[in-house]
């Protein structure tokens, strides 16, 4: 527990999605605004999720352990299909909101694409997924205790530390890929997107058998990257530019030589 | 794109001084509302903090007697309206979202290490007489409509006092109030605030040590705030004392009352900004017609403000120093300037080996009256700010960043420290200040930066408390992730 537990855990959760903000978003006043805004719009996606969930365990029977644990499960898969629902929106909006922008600005080009907003947004909720899940149990560590002491298992930290990092990269990735795919009308593919964030979910339910549980994760983590990758343009040439810095489109518009 | 429309500043703010000898009194600024677009210099152009003296200082106007722009104005107005463009865009946006963060950032740290902040002494203010602890919900739904009444009543009559004094061209009692009121947050809660820290981590200091340190961040605090100083530094200055008073009202408002508040305040700022007869809109048009700012001090303003005195004919020309004035490149100095020790010895900075290395470049130069006039009468090289976009920024009242922080404040000191609540409440802040600013790139006039944000902030406080926590909880505590 204490300091290094805490430290530990909050830079594996947010490390790497710290690290895209920092490198990719701050510098851009625009990017930060849709980031916000899309964590705006997971906020009020597990608002109204929660508000039925709320209701349905005030209707329910409270001493029943069973009946409650459906009623948990029950809200986490209605979560998913709202947070889904309202990426839907965010999309609508941004599409319209672009066509605004484009039209306020008087320019020949749009200032930011639809792929940076995918990426943006994606990210956006992302971090509020996971600031969500996991900032109590960081703020929690940072205290005196035993972890596990009554039975539970002693990596509760660890393991909720690494699935929130899935968990961020998963939404982004699944926003690139679910915002392509609604630009080219592939409905398959979206309906894929949120056929793997059920199942995500739902392979949390195993929890605390964090090997069924956390392997899975970070396979569907590395499909879906795959995936994303490909959908925003990249490809095996790409990545090999890119790595050995020969990359003469990136270098030339970051001004450096070659 | 965008452009001009000089909107003037005006964010106001209301004051209340507390008579003497009351025991738990405590010096309120209770804070306008009112966010204004600032289009750099022109009518709207104020000198750097309150301007020595409350002369209502002249904008920045090249040597010349002050002219009224609204013909300008007007053109530009007319072809904005055409042209549907935006006035501001993401870039001021961000200039407004890092210092509330920041406020926000350093209330809610404050509220959870240092405990003072959230322990009820049992002391109120005399502005909320009635106790909330009472045996009955309704006697204490009562008590705190009560309170939050009386809170509001002075609230609108300070604002009404301090338009009357405005109308009236009471100028040199609204900058004493104003300078009152800023010494007393800066000296003495600063020092509340040191004493409390001191006591949570532990430290020993001595009374002597304390003094100066208190002294120091005092003295240069005014200095910044009311008159001149790096644009950092008073916006450091002006985020720490917001954050003060949203630490004092957190600390001495008791619940019911506090959120109650905050909904009515909002409200209050909607009708006194917008209708026609609401004591805001007035003060507003009254500085607009005597084309004057009004209390720059009390404003967080985003990029620096032009100095008048760069350009004063009026100054004694003691010294060749003055060749520097008449480039109009000069005008675009920053604002702080070190200030000689004595005035006779005022050099304007420029020190004579500097006028000596400048001679020896340009050859002798020595400026009168009439060449200095001569070359300000000339149009300016320097770009006229209205068409650059880097130039404008964007003002916010500090009442804005007091109850922004106020209510994350408040979310954070919720027993049991749920920091859902916390993030939940900063995120809808932001999401009402972004939505504010598209309505005042949209509308270009005045707008109140209070309500839509904190009708988010108080909409996702009690939902995230009520309905998103126990579900989060639960999910925690089995460990499933959505």
């Amino acid at each position: 527990m204490t300091a290094a537990v805490f430290f530990g855990c909050t830079f594996i959760a947010f490390g790497p999605a710290i690290a895209l903000f920092l490198f990719t978003i701050a510098r851009e006043p625009l990017r930060v605004i849709f980031l916000i805004a899309g964590a705006f719009f997971w906020l009020v996606s597990l608002l109204l999720a929660s508000l039925v969930w709320f209701i349905s365990v005030q209707i329910s029977n409270k001493d029943s352990a069973s009946q409650q644990k459906g009623l948990l499960i029950f809200g986490v898969v209605l979560s998913v299909l709202l947070q889904e629902t309202f990426r839907f929106a965010y999309y609508k909006l941004l599409k319209k909101a672009n066509e605004g922008l484009l039209a306020l600005s008087q320019e020949e080009t749009m200032p930011i694409s639809i792929r940076q907003l995918a990426y943006v947004s994606g990210l956006g909720f992302g971090f509020m997924s996971g600031a969500f899940s996991v900032v109590n149990i960081l703020a929690d560590s940072v205290g005196p205790g035993t972890v596990g002491i009554h039975g539970d298992s002693q990596h509760y930290f660890l393991s909720s530390a690494f699935m929130t990092m899935a968990i961020i990269l998963l939404h982004m990735f699944w926003g690139v890929v679910f915002f392509d795919a609604c630009e080219k009308q592939r409905w398959w593919a979206v309906a894929a997107v949120v056929v793997s964030h059920l199942l995500v979910s739902c392979l949390t339910f195993q929890n605390p058998e964090y090997v069924a549980s956390l392997v899975p994760t970070y396979v569907v983590l590395f499909l879906m990257g795959v995936w994303a990758f490909y959908t925003a343009g990249g490809s095996l040439r790409n990545l090999k530019l890119c790595l050995t810095c020969k990359d003469k489109d990136f270098l030339l518009a970051n001004h450096r030589p070659r | 794109m965008a452009n001009s429309a000089e909107d003037v500043e005006n964010n106001m703010d209301r004051q209340k001084s507390s008579p003497a000898p009351e025991p738990i009194q405590q010096q309120q600024e209770s804070t306008g509302t009112r966010m204004r677009s600032r289009g750099g210099s022109g009518p709207g152009g104020g000198d750097g903090g309150g301007g020595g003296g409350g002369t209502g200082s002249s904008p920045e106007q090249n040597g010349q007697p002050p002219t009224p722009r609204p013909p300008l104005v007007l053109e530009n107005e007319e072809d904005e309206d055409e042209e549907m463009t935006l006035k501001y865009g993401a870039k001021h946006v961000i200039m407004l979202f890092v210092p509330v963060t920041l406020c926000m950032v350093v209330v809610v740290a404050t509220i959870k290490s240092v405990s003072f902040y959230t322990q009820k002494d049992g002391q109120r203010l005399i502005y909320t007489p009635f106790p909330e602890e009472t045996d009955t919900v309704a006697q204490r739904a009562v008590n705190s409509i009560l309170n939050a009444t009386i809170m509001i009543t002075v609230i609108i009559v300070m604002t009404l006092v301090l338009v009357l004094l405005y109308k009236y061209r009471c100028y040199k009692v609204i900058q004493g109030w104003l300078f009152l009121s800023s010494l007393l947050l800066l000296f003495f809660f600063s020092y509340i605030y040191l004493k409390e820290v001191f006591k949570t981590y532990n430290m020993a200091m001595d009374y002597f040590t304390l003094a100066v340190i208190i002294w120091n961040f005092g003295v240069v605090g005014m200095m910044c705030i009311h008159w001149k100083g790096p644009l950092r530094l008073q916006q450091a200055y002006l985020i720490m004392i917001s954050a003060l008073m949203a630490l004092v009202f957190i600390k001495y408002l008791p619940e019911w009352t506090a959120w109650l508040i905050l909904a009515v305040i909002s409200v209050y700022d909607l009708l006194a900004v917008l209708c026609p007869k609401g004591p805001l809109r007035i003060l507003v048009e009254t500085a607009q017609e005597r084309n004057e700012p009004i209390f720059p001090a009390l404003i967080y303003s985003s990029t620096m403000v032009w100095l008048v005195n760069m350009a004063d004919t009026d100054r004694p020309k003691s010294n060749s120093a003055e060749a520097g004035s008449a480039q109009p490149d000069s005008q675009e100095a920053a604002m702080a300037s070190p200030e000689p020790s004595s005035p006779s010895q005022d050099n304007g900075g420029f020190s004579s080996s500097w006028v000596r290395q400048q001679q020896h470049q340009l050859g002798p130069l020595q400026s009168t009256e009439e060449t200095r006039r001569e070359v300000q009468q000339m149009p300016s090289a320097r770009p006229p700010v209205e068409d650059d976009d880097e130039e404008r920024g964007v003002k916010l009242g500090l009442g804005d960043f007091i109850f922004y922080s106020m209510l994350v404040g408040k979310a954070s000191a919720t027993v049991g420290g749920d920091w859902n609540t916390t993030l939940a409440c900063f995120v809808a802040i932001l999401i009402g200040l972004c939505l504010t600013l598209l309505l005042l790139a949209i509308f270009k006039k005045a707008l109140p930066a209070l309500p839509i944000s904190i009708f988010f902030g108080l909409v996702f406080y009690f939902a995230t408390g009520y309905l998103v926590r126990p579900f989060m909880d639960e999910l925690a505590l089995h460990q499933f992730y959505i």
